[in-house]
């Protein structure tokens, strides 16, 4: 019973070959005529081969436009769409379907529910708390929010780890406080924040939460009704699906307390000159025709995770993410930037005196991947007083050898502006 | 596709490592910023304009080697010229990097800053390269800052 117990918690070993097999870009791409090492995964994902499939199969099969027609091709392509939506409500464990509304992705989100909640019940003198290590999509909604109605944006540091200081989180809630936007696992450093003890404090100061999921969704498993935030947002392509696909989970009483976002079609349910009446939860907040497919594809790319398992992956990635660290920082002139208790995918860091753009553009030539630049988070490039970083970020098919790669170039790198 | 360690050679990387005309000219007469929003590069020149021509100049700044190397070697080269002439060094420099100008085939004033001839290859770096010069142009029409997003983009 013991023996079976401990093999019940533990994680399933990832079949990475087979898993790289699944991505046909990975064999596909030789840059410099070098095997792709793709390490930038932070900023998009890889698309498998099974929603390029499930695309292909509604553009060959199943498109017409949803919820109108009553033909067979509508209904068809509607209960795709809405069987994504179900996925969707699977893979975060919402209670209900009306709970998901889909977006172009993360930033449509947040977007939604500044324009949404913010603009509805947010006036002068309130405040929104945020934290040092948002990325620019969840700053720059709030900011223009506080501008127009005359809100504060306060901003919990962060300390030299890039851990949150929940010291300062805990002083700046408040009774003034309107609305918690926190992200969930940060892009630039990898810290992964915990959401739920911060939802916890928020809520007994009764603020409602918005989590930034963007950065988390690929590396760990979530779930809404645990997690018990107001709101959750997410983009697809991070999780291996189309870009312009993603979700903003609220809670049902929320989103219909919100008011609509875009006007247009789909999210009214009468017209007259007069007067509009609004459709239900989620249709309120999905205006104009969405791109379809990359919902449906969205969908297919949550079930293939659910198959491989969040858990798997997760392990995997944290040997592969030590592995990196621990290789990165024997390097001698190499500074890693975020080296927070709980971190995911992410390793940020600089090369010396070397600009990171020269890091990046030296990489590339041995066909390895990454992100140079402030990664839309500008703040955290402040806090550790660099202009910018090079940043691998690491999904479920990457490997150690590819880690290896990604050592060996830095050290040639370090060589070359010895 | 162009191998990165030949626009990396060792004059860039020297300039690099010891840039030439580091600093500030407490006479200026001219001085303008440059930023490169994008990958972080802001560099400051300042420069002394004397009957019509450059009579000293000075950069300083955080930006990468392809800048700081560009911008290097734009003051070596650009010092005792006249204005005039500079502006077709910014010009044909520009048309350089974006790939106007082949300078293998056709005539040009630049001599040793076609070192910078590969950046074409490169459409992420090109900004990189441009910045200082950039920077200089603003400087002699006298607008306090420069980006090299929006309008002034010369890769747009």
């Amino acid at each position: 019973m013991t023996a079976q117990t401990a093999l019940a918690v533990t994680p399933p070993t990832l079949d990475v070959e087979r898993i790289r097999a699944d991505f046909p870009i990975l064999r596909n791409v030789h840059p410099h005529g070098k095997p792709l090492v793709y390490l930038d995964n932070a900023a998009s994902g890889q698309m498998p081969q099974p929603v390029i499939d499930r695309l292909v199969r509604y553009q060959t099969h199943e498109h017409a436009n949803i919820h109108r027609g009553v033909h067979t091709l509508s209904e068809t392509a509607t209960a795709a769409y809405e069987d994504a939506r179900r996925r969707v409500q699977k893979f975060l464990n919402a209670r209900q379907e009306r709970e998901i509304v889909f977006t172009s992705g993360c930033t449509e989100g947040v977007n939604l529910v500044m324009h949404g909640y913010g603009r509805r019940f947010i006036g002068e003198g309130d405040e929104i708390v945020i934290t040092w290590l948002e990325h620019h999509s969840n700053i720059v909604p709030w900011q223009m929010l506080c501008e127009e109605r005359g809100a504060k944006l306060k901003v919990v540091p962060i300390d030299d780890r890039g851990d949150v200081i929940l010291e300062e989180y805990e002083r700046l809630v408040g009774p003034r406080t309107k609305l918690v936007a926190i992200t969930h696992v940060s892009n630039a450093l990898g810290t992964v924040n915990p959401v739920k003890q911060m939802i916890a404090m928020a809520h007994a100061h009764g603020v409602p939460v918005l989590i930034d999921g963007a950065q988390a969704v690929p590396h760990v498993a979530v779930d809404v009704q645990d997690l018990d935030c107001e709101f959750y947002a997410f983009s697809g392509h991070k999780i291996f699906g189309p870009t312009g696909s993603g979700a903003l989970y609220g809670k049902a009483e929320w989103l219909e307390k919100m008011q609509p976002f875009k006007g247009g079609g789909d999210m009214i349910l009468s017209v007259t000159f007069e007067k509009t009446t609004y459709n239900a939860i989620p249709a309120k907040f999905e205006a104009g025709t969405p791109p379809i497919a990359a919902m449906i594809g969205l969908g297919e790319a949550l079930d293939y995770v659910g198959r491989i398992g969040l858990d798997a992956i997760a392990a995997h990635e944290h040997e592969l993410l030590a592995y990196a660290t621990e290789k990165m920082s024997a390097v001698d002139g190499v500074r890693l930037i975020g080296t927070a208790r709980q971190k995911a995918s992410v390793l940020s860091f600089y090369v010396g005196e070397v600009h990171p753009h020269d890091v990046g553009t030296l990489l590339n030539e041995d066909g390895i991947a990454v992100r140079t630049g402030h990664h839309c988070a500008q703040p955290v490039m402040q806090r550790f007083k660099v202009p910018a970083t090079a940043r691998a970020s690491f999904a479920l098919y990457n490997t150690f050898e590819e880690v290896d790669a990604l050592v060996a170039s830095v050290r040639k790198v370090q060589q070359l502006f010895a | 596709m162009m191998d990165s360690k030949q626009l990396y050679q060792e004059v860039i990387l020297d300039h690099n490592r010891k840039p030439r005309n580091y600093g500030a000219l407490a006479d200026a007469t001219h001085r303008s910023e440059g930023l490169n929003p994008l990958c972080g590069d802001h560099i400051w020149l300042s420069l002394k304009v004397d009957g019509g021509a450059v009579a000293g100049i000075a950069f300083e700044g955080q930006s990468c080697a392809i800048c700081k190397a560009s911008a290097s070697m734009m003051t070596t080269v650009v010092k005792g010229k006249a204005v005039g002439d500079v502006e077709t060094l910014i010009g044909e420099f520009r048309a350089m990097a974006t790939g106007q100008l082949e300078p293998a085939t056709q005539a040009h004033h630049l001599g040793r800053l076609t070192v910078f001839a590969g950046i074409k290859d490169l459409p992420s770096r090109v900004k990189c390269a441009i910045l200082p010069w950039h920077t200089l142009h603003a400087a002699f029409v006298q607008e306090g800052s420069t980006t090299t997003e929006g309008e002034a983009d010369p890769v747009s």
